[in-house]
């Protein structure tokens, strides 16, 4: 966990830099911060039983929420992700991201050793679902990762190799269908991945500059608060998506190696626990969520690196932004929780 | 029990094996990730660092001032200073006429202004600031910044402004500067100098300003900045003054040329005064004129309209482009063409009937008067602008002679002035008619050639070169405007140097006798005696006058009752002190009627202010106004002044 506050430490550094060292901009982290340590606990002290339990009706909310969505969302930039509640703003796709885990690892628990064909039916249509209306609003990052998550559970609940091997294969046979259903914004993106001067002032631009960003980082990089293509705004998104751009080209090659590092040390942590977790529910809810992180590390920086498509995914633990932190950290929580409870449920 | 413990073993089996393959999948794309920071960041960090310098390094030029123009005692034509305007860029304003509406209510902004302004927008990209209004003054200034937040895309510049102090003196010889169109920087780019124009908005469209362009505008400097990605200039780096561009020192003098242009008053017309020994340009005169300062920063619709509309027409640059028939000033020149022929010298002399006729033809070429001169001899001839004894001359010395001597005097060709735009004139061949008109060349058509009528045309300029070479004895030296180009930076001056254009061997004895016929042309007799009436320097001089609109056989022109502007034009040539010329000047008023009594007295203003200093005595509206037609009869005018 030591791991954890380390780079809750380094976001904040580094978060300073990229908003133009707007000071306020940390205490609102900060307090996003406090937040999310306070659901951490939170979390952390809910018994995995009780998780268990509440996977249900939290699924149910969660769709609900997303319908309602879909129905009465207010639209920005072109998206319908935010339900307005008049007093607050939610997004319901966020809480899914914890709801879907759960709700999967509470299915294939009550389904414990009878692994059929017809549970892992049944399962993916649990996962398709929310999938399939938050890919609606449009929100293509979001809806990837809640797929990704819910198929950590299908797959560490026992999924057969052959059907994943004939899933992927059909994957791939199905990419140009999927290709035709992307909205336009979508395909340029995928295209600009693949050549990213095609439009270098446009849709490439947040590519080429944050690629850039990173090369001119070197070894050892600028130095903090150094980085020219931070500081003078070459870098658009810094402070989100791209944050990790700015850590790149400020703390070079071997900044890029520590936070991998470290991202590698809190992953083998969630995967030790899941694998010391007594029964089926925590295992797969450990395992999907230490997964689901990887998956999240590894596509912002495959993107702002280049190798993915943009896709709007923030960098776990570094990109400002209360709501996925508040997730983020409720899933460390719910990894505690089931870490200090194994020997509970054991007895 | 021990079963669903195997169980329980075999399934978290399982689960570790996954969790194991999971394990090893995220090391493995943590791994593809480390290969990729690896190959940005060390294997092609070169490539990336020179990417953000590029990215965070702009070159900004910095505008040289542009050289000043001073007249030959340092008196300014042309200078700078510095403005605030307000300038919008279209392409950063979201409602453009609800932007000007408000900028209205904050600072006053006229019609004139959102003309103008409409004009450069139609003529630059949208990303390109124009000017809204210029000169602001310092509370409009503060106001609007204060309101700037409300404008995103207006801003004040503050901008080096070209001016004219002395408005519409001279402006057809110091030009102007406006705004650099695609067709400048189509020059620009073929002259090589375009990378020296970064960042100027502004470069010579007229007269000195255009002609020494290169050395007033001067070169400009870089600095090189740090920017942000919306291209604001963070801090600098390193920089490189401009070079301010070169001060031109006139030849011209203020005084006198507003003493000349003061002359003509109301009238339309061109004078330009030469050094006859340095080819200096001592006065350059087209009139009316119009004020350059209009044209600094585009004109609007509105002055143009009524400037280039204007039946005056003050936009030609007349001693340059206006283009006449030479008339009787023609004459001295067809005389030393004669003389160095070897035809009519002393004592040949013709007695003059009043008209010429050709071998085996009834039509008469009518001398001005009716009744002839009597006994004429060259001198005689020159002085009372006999027509028919230029007729028989030049019908003897044939056209081809006639053009090809008097060609020496600069006719037919420009005269290379430093004003662009020259018209070369036209000295009328038979193989240029064929060419012109595939017409054979008649006879009679050299006859009128011999009095300056005809097909040829002269322009002031080079009516005054010609003179000025006639007063040098044949030397052309080449004209100029500017003597001296004084370092912008150093001030140091170097002078221009006298170049002889052309030269021609005349026979003194020749010459004598054409510089006593024409200084008789002002004293008691001539056709100019009352330009030289009181004249304490000798004046050699010629009348002339030119018809605008032709007459039949045997209609006689009547200036009475006629439109003014068909009225014929007046012209005037002179140098003085007739036995050492320091000045040769040529004089054209439009539709003046005579040389003598319009032309002339202009001409002796200039003169006497150039040889002796003297201000012209205030007069009774005797030039300052056209003439009235009932004025021709005044007594100190002879019949000989009436005509040329």
């Amino acid at each position: 966990m030591a791991c954890l506050f380390f780079a809750l430490l380094l976001s904040l550094f580094v978060l300073y830099s990229a908003s133009g060292q707007d000071i306020t901009r940390i205490y609102a982290q900060g307090f996003n911060v406090l937040a999310a340590l306070g659901a951490m606990w939170l979390a952390a002290n809910i018994s995995p039983l009780n998780l268990e339990r509440a996977a249900r009706p939290l699924y149910i909310l969660g769709m609900l929420l997303l319908i309602a969505v879909a129905l009465f969302g207010t639209i920005s930039h072109g998206a319908r992700r935010w339900l307005n509640l008049g007093f607050m703003q939610i997004q319901p796709s966020e809480l899914m991201r914890i709801a879907v885990p759960m709700m999967l690892a509470w299915y294939f628990a009550s389904r414990e050793g009878k692994s059929s064909a017809s549970n892992f039916v049944i399962g993916s249509l649990l996962l398709a679902f929310p999938v399939a209306l938050i890919m609606k609003q449009p929100d293509l990052g979001t809806s990837l990762l809640i797929a990704s998550s819910g198929f950590y559970v299908l797959f560490l609940a026992g999924l057969s190799w052959r059907f994943l091997l004939v899933a992927s294969a059909s994957l791939l046979a199905l990419m140009p269908v999927f290709w035709s259903l992307l909205h336009d914004y979508q395909r340029k993106r995928i295209e600009i991945l693949f050549d990213p001067t095609q439009d270098p002032l446009g849709a490439g631009y947040h590519t080429i500059q944050a690629i850039i960003a990173i090369g001119s980082g070197g070894s050892a990089g600028k130095g903090w608060l150094n980085g020219t293509q931070t500081q003078l705004d070459f870098l658009p998104e810094r402070t989100t998506d791209f944050i990790f751009a700015v850590f790149s080209e400020e703390f070079g090659f071997l900044g890029n190696m520590l936070l991998l590092t470290l991202f590698s040390l809190i992953i083998a942590r969630g995967l030790v626990i899941a694998s010391q977790a007594q029964n089926t529910f925590s295992r797969l809810l450990a395992g999907s969520i230490t997964l689901n992180f990887f998956s999240y590390a590894f596509v912002n920086m495959g993107m702002v690196s280049g190798i993915l498509p943009v896709v709007g995914v923030p960098l776990p633990l570094i990109s400002y932004g209360g709501t996925s932190l508040v997730t983020l950290y409720l899933g460390f929580g719910i990894l505690m929780s089931i870490h200090t409870h194994k020997k509970l449920v054991a007895t | 029990m021990v079963a669903e413990l195997k169980n329980y073993i075999h399934e978290q089996y399982y689960f570790r094996l996954r969790l194991g393959v999971a394990g090893l999948i995220v090391l493995s794309l943590f791994t593809l990730l480390a290969f990729r920071f690896y190959y940005l960041q060390i294997l092609h960090y070169d490539h990336y660092q020179t990417l953000a310098e590029n990215n965070r390094i702009s070159l900004v030029p910095t505008i040289p001032n542009r050289g000043l123009i001073l007249d030959k005692n340092g008196v300014v034509l042309a200078h700078n200073f510095f403005v605030y305007t307000l300038e919008i860029t279209p392409s950063k304003v979201k409602n453009l006429d609800s932007t000007i509406a408000e900028l209205g209510q904050l600072i006053e902004v006229s019609s004139q202004d959102k003309k103008r302004f409409k004009k450069f927008r139609e003529q630059s990209h949208s990303f390109e600031s124009a000017p809204i209004r210029t000169h602001l003054n310092e509370i409009e200034a503060a106001k609007f910044a204060v309101n700037h937040f409300r404008f995103p895309g207006v801003e004040i510049k503050s901008r080096l402004f070209r001016h004219y102090p002395l408005g519409k003196l001279g402006s057809h010889m110091v030009g102007y500067i406006g705004r650099i169109n695609d067709k400048d920087i189509e020059n620009l780019k073929k002259d090589g100098v375009y990378s020296n124009y970064k960042g100027s908005d502004h470069i010579g469209k007229s007269g000195l300003e255009q002609f020494y362009e290169q050395q007033l505008h001067g070169v400009t400097g870089f600095q090189q900045v740090e920017i942000d990605a919306d291209g604001h200039a963070v801090r600098v780096l390193s920089s490189n003054a401009p070079i301010p561009g070169d001060n031109l020192i006139l030849s011209a003098d203020s005084k006198l040329q507003e003493i000349a242009e003061t002359a003509f008053g109301e009238r339309r017309g061109a004078l330009v005064a030469i050094n006859p020994k340095t080819g200096e340009v001592l006065t350059y005169v087209s009139q009316p004129t119009f004020n350059p300062n209009l044209f600094v920063d585009g004109i609007d619709s509105e002055n143009w309209k009524l400037l280039n509309e204007s039946l005056d027409k003050p936009l030609i640059n007349r001693p340059l482009r206006g283009i006449y028939p030479p008339g009787s000033t023609f004459k001295p020149f067809v005389a030393l063409a004669g003389l160095e022929a070897g035809k009519r010298n002393p004592p040949f002399s013709i007695q003059d009937g009043g008209f010429f006729t050709l071998a085996g033809s009834s039509h008469r070429y009518r001398d001005w008067k009716p009744s002839g001169h009597g006994m004429v001899d060259m001198q005689k001839a020159i002085t009372v602008s006999c027509d028919t004894f230029f007729y028989g001359l030049a019908m003897e010395l044939g056209i081809e002679r006639l053009t090809s001597f008097v060609s020496h005097f600069g006719f037919g060709r420009k005269s290379d002035l430093d004003i662009k735009g020259e018209i070369g004139g036209l000295l009328p061949t038979p193989e240029w008619k064929k060419r012109r008109y595939k017409q054979p060349w008649y006879p009679g058509e050299t006859v009128i050639v011999g009095i300056g009528q005809g097909y040829t045309l002269v322009t002031p300029l080079q009516l005054a070169q010609a003179t000025a070479i006639l007063a040098n004895n044949g030397v052309a030296m080449k004209p100029h405007l500017v003597t001296k180009i004084q370092n912008g930076l150093t001030g140091k001056q170097v002078d221009i140097q006298a170049i002889v254009q052309d030269r021609v061997e005349l026979n003194p004895e020749n010459m004598a006798i054409v510089k006593r016929g024409m200084v008789d042309v002002t004293l008691p007799g001539g056709t100019a005696a009352s330009v030289g009436a009181n004249a304490p320097y000798s004046i050699a001089a010629k009348t002339g006058t030119a018809q605008v609109i032709g007459i039949k056989q045997n209609e006689k022109y009547n200036e009475h009752g006629m439109n003014e502007r068909h009225l014929d034009h007046a012209l005037f040539i002179a140098f003085a002190p007739a036995e050492d010329p320091t000045i040769a000047v040529a004089v054209i008023v439009e539709n003046g009627r005579h040389g003598g009594s319009t032309a002339g007295p202009i001409a002796r203003k200039v003169m006497d202010y150039y040889l002796l200093g003297k201000m012209p005595a205030i007069e009774p509206s005797a030039v300052a106004a056209p003439v009235p037609a009932s004025a021709t009869g005044t007594a100190t005018i002879t019949e000989e002044e009436l005509h040329d």
